[in-house]
C-alpha cells in the first residue's frame, strides 16, 4: 500500500516538474491570444531563452544573470513578433514560425561558434543552476501519515522557478480579470475596433501583451535549460512550445483552466514514462506512443466540439486596420 | 647555404617519389555531420582520426563541414567532382546523400560510418556495439548494489535496442540474478534531443530502484547524466567518451572509435587493400571499447577492471559470443 502510494506521490511530483515550463508559455500565450495575436512563437522564445540562460550562465557562473538575459532576449524575439504583425500587419503564424525556424538554426550556430562542444554549452555546476529547495520542517513533519510524505516529496523539494510557475497563474487571472489592464486586453482581442473608439490603442496594447508574453518564455526557457536541466542542447525544448498552445486551446483561454490543462499533459508524460513495459490489468501493456499522442487528441477530440466548445478570442488572428 | 637547401629540397623530392611508388597517391576527403567537426563527440573523434592520419603520412584531407541536409549531399559530390577518394561521410543521417553521390560517381571510393548502403563503391562501417555494451554492462553489474539496473533508449529501433541487448547480457553474465529495465525516450527524431524528458525517465528508474543507467540516446543522454548527479546515482555514456561529463557520476563510457575507422578507410585506400561492402569494427578491430581515464578512476577498482579487461580478452579469442539483436531484432541469448 505505502509504496503505491509513494509511486503515485513520485509521478506527481515528476507532473509538477514536467508541467512547470508548460504553464509559464501557455500564460505567456494566453496575454498574446486575449490580446488577439496568435503566438505560434512560443517554441523559438523559449528555446532562444534557454540558450541565452544557459550561455550567460556558464560564463556569469549566476543563474539570475542567466534568467535576465533570457528574458531580454525572449522578449526581443517578441517584439520582432510584434514589428511584423502589430506594426507591419504580417501574417502571425507566419511570423512565429519563422521565430522558431530563426532561433533553432541560431543557438545552435552561436552554441558552436563561442563554445565548439557541437551547439551545445558547457554542462554548469550546481552553483549556476537553480536547485532544488527544501522546505522548513520537512523532516519534523515527515511522522505525520500521508500528509507527511505527501509534504516532503510532493510539496517540498523543488526549485524556485517550479514555485514561481503556479504563482503566476493566481496573479495572471488577477491581471486578466480584475484589472483595469485586463479589461482592455481583453477587449482588444474580441473588439480592437471598440477600444480604438474608446480613444485606446490598439498597437500599444497588443505591443504590451507581446511583451508579458516575452518575460514569461524567457523564465520557461530558463527553467528547461538551467534548473530542470543543466545545459543547453540543440531544440531541447522538444516543442513543448506547442503542446503549450494545445493547453492553451483545450483550458479555453482561461488561466486556472489553462494551468489544469497543462497538469494534465504533464501528468500524461510523467505517467508514461512509468507505465513503459507495465501491463495493466485487464488492458495489456499500454504502447508509449498511445499516452504520447494524448494531448494532441484530446485537443483535436475538443475543437471537434465533443467536449464543449472552445471558443478563441474573436480578433485573434487578425491585424488590426484602423479605419479611415 | 643556397645550394645546401636546393639539394634538400631535391633530396626531399626523391624521398616523395619514391614513397609515391610505393603507396598509391590519394586525396582523401571528409564531410562531417552537422554538428560540427567540434562537437566532442562523433565527428570530434574522426577529425582526430584524420589528424593522426595526416601527421603520420603527410597527406591533407579536404573538409566539408555542412550545415544542413541539403549541403551533405552538394559536399560528397562536389568532392568526387574534384577528384577527391576515398571520401568519408559521418553518420547514419548521410546514407541517402551518399547513396546518390556514389551513383553519380561510380569510379570514386565513398566510405560511410555507421550505416549501410547497398553501392558497388561504397564500404560501409558498422559498429559491433553489443560488445562494448557488453563490457560496462558487466561494469554496472560488478558496481551494483540494488541488483537493478536500467537501460535508457532512444526510439525503440532495432539500432538502439542491440545497445540495450548488449548491456542485458553483460550483466547477467556477471549476475544473473540482476533486473534491467528498458525505457526509451519517444518515437520520433525528438527523442535524440530532449534532455528533460531523458532525465524524468531516468528519475524514474533511480526511484524504482535502479543504480546504474545506460543512456544510448543522444543529447537526451545528457539528461540521464545529470538525473544521476543530481540523484547521486550512476550512469554510463555512449558513443564518446563522455566520463568527463560529470566525473564522479559517469561510471563509463561505451565508446565507438570513429577515428579509427576514418584512420583505415584512408590507409587502406593508400596501400591498395580498400574494399567496399561491410567493414564490421568490434573490440578486436578497436573499433569499440570501454573507456577508463582519470575521471571514473575512483569510481572502478583494479578488481572490478581487470575482470573487465578478462571479458574483453575472451570476447576477442571468441570464448564469449555477444548475440547481436540485429541479427534476428529479438534479445534470446
Amino acid at each position: 500500500m505505502s509504496d503505491v502510494f509513494l509511486t503515485v506521490l513520485l509521478t506527481l511530483d515528476a507532473t509538477f516538474r514536467v508541467s512547470t515550463p508548460l504553464i509559464i508559455a501557455a500564460m505567456a500565450g494566453l496575454f498574446a491570444e486575449r490580446a488577439g495575436v496568435v503566438d505560434i512563437g512560443l517554441e523559438g522564445k523559449m528555446l532562444a531563452a534557454a540558450f541565452a540562460a544557459a550561455s550567460v550562465s556558464a560564463v556569469v557562473g549566476s543563474p539570475w544573470a542567466g534568467l535576465g538575459v533570457a528574458m531580454l532576449v525572449s522578449c526581443g524575439l517578441a517584439m520582432l513578433h510584434g514589428f511584423a504583425t502589430i506594426t507591419h500587419r504580417g501574417d502571425q503564424v507566419v511570423s512565429g514560425i519563422a521565430i522558431n525556424i530563426l532561433v533553432a538554426g541560431l543557438s545552435v550556430i552561436l552554441g558552436l561558434a563561442w563554445f565548439h562542444q557541437g551547439g551545445l554549452t558547457p554542462a554548469l555546476d550546481n552553483d549556476s543552476r537553480f536547485l532544488s529547495i527544501t522546505l522548513p520542517f520537512v523532516d519534523q513533519l515527515a511522522f505525520i501519515p500521508v500528509l507527511g510524505p505527501l509534504y516532503k516529496e510532493l510539496i517540498s523539494g523543488h526549485n524556485i522557478l517550479v514555485y514561481l510557475a503556479f504563482a503566476i497563474v493566481p496573479i495572471v487571472w488577477w491581471v486578466v480579470y480584475r484589472t483595469r489592464f485586463g479589461l482592455r486586453l481583453r477587449a482588444v482581442g474580441e473588439n480592437p475596433t471598440a477600444v480604438d473608439t474608446a480613444g485606446l490603442s490598439v498597437v500599444k496594447l497588443r505591443y504590451k501583451a507581446l511583451l508579458i508574453g516575452g518575460v514569461l518564455c524567457g523564465i520557461a526557457g530558463t527553467y528547461i535549460a538551467i534548473a530542470h536541466n543543466a545545459q543547453f542542447t540543440r531544440d531541447m525544448t522538444a516543442g513543448q512550445g506547442y503542446i503549450a498552445l494545445a493547453a492553451l486551446i483545450f483550458g479555453k483561454w482561461r488561466p486556472l483552466t489553462v494551468m489544469l490543462a497543462c497538469l494534465l499533459f504533464g501528468f500524461l508524460d510523467a505517467l508514461a514514462v512509468r507505465l513503459q513495459g507495465v501491463a495493466l490489468p485487464g488492458i495489456g501493456e499500454i504502447p508509449v506512443q498511445v499516452i504520447e499522442a494524448t494531448p494532441y487528441l484530446l485537443t483535436v477530440i475538443l475543437l471537434a466540439g465533443f467536449i464543449g466548445r472552445a471558443t478563441p478570442p474573436k480578433a485573434s488572428g487578425i491585424a488590426y486596420v484602423k479605419e479611415r | 647555404m643556397k645550394l645546401n637547401k636546393i639539394t634538400m629540397a631535391i633530396a626531399a623530392a626523391a624521398v616523395v617519389l619514391t614513397a609515391s611508388t610505393v603507396q598509391a597517391e590519394i586525396q582523401p576527403a571528409v564531410v562531417y555531420d552537422k554538428a560540427g567537426k567540434f562537437d566532442k563527440s562523433f565527428n570530434e573523434a574522426v577529425f582526430n582520426g584524420i589528424k593522426r592520419f595526416t601527421a603520420d603520412t603527410g597527406i591533407s584531407v579536404r573538409e566539408v563541414e555542412p550545415t544542413n541536409e541539403v549541403q551533405v549531399e552538394q559536399g560528397l559530390k562536389k568532392l568526387a567532382k574534384r577528384g577527391n577518394s576515398p571520401i568519408v561521410g559521418v553518420g547514419f543521417n548521410q546514407a541517402n546523400a551518399l547513396s546518390a553521390a556514389a551513383q553519380a560517381y561510380p569510379n570514386t571510393q565513398f566510405t560511410l560510418i555507421d550505416m549501410v548502403v547497398p553501392e558497388a563503391n561504397v564500404q560501409n562501417v558498422v559498429f559491433r556495439s553489443q560488445e562494448g555494451s557488453f563490457l560496462v554492462g558487466a561494469l554496472a553489474a560488478m558496481k551494483s548494489q540494488t541488483g537493478k539496473v536500467g537501460f535508457i533508449g532512444g526510439i525503440e529501433i532495432p539500432l538502439i535496442s542491440v545497445f540495450g541487448c548488449g548491456f542485458e547480457q553483460g550483466a547477467k553474465h556477471i549476475n544473473a540474478d540482476i533486473e534491467v529495465v528498458y525505457s526509451f525516450v519517444g518515437s520520433t527524431g525528438a527523442a535524440f534531443a530532449n534532455p528533460s524528458k531523458g532525465g524524468e525517465i531516468a528519475r524514474s528508474q533511480y526511484e524504482a530502484g535502479a543504480d546504474i543507467i545506460f543512456a544510448a540516446a543522444g543529447s537526451s543522454g545528457n539528461g540521464v547524466i545529470q538525473a544521476a548527479a543530481d540523484m547521486g546515482k550512476l550512469a554510463i555514456g555512449v558513443d564518446s567518451n563522455q566520463n568527463y561529463l560529470q566525473p564522479g557520476t559517469v561510471l563509463t563510457s561505451m565508446v565507438k572509435r570513429v577515428g579509427e575507422a576514418a584512420y583505415q578507410s584512408y590507409a587502406t585506400a593508400q596501400n591498395g587493400t580498400w574494399k567496399p561492402g561491410f567493414v564490421s569494427m568490434g573490440l578486436a578491430e578497436g573499433g569499440v571499447d570501454w573507456a577508463l581515464d582519470e575521471h571514473n578512476r575512483s569510481l572502478v577498482t583494479a578488481d572490478m577492471e581487470a575482470q573487465v579487461n578478462a571479458l574483453k580478452a575472451s570476447i576477442i579469442a571468441g570464448d564469449i559470443s555477444v548475440h547481436d539483436y540485429m541479427s534476428d531484432n529479438t534479445c534470446n541469448y
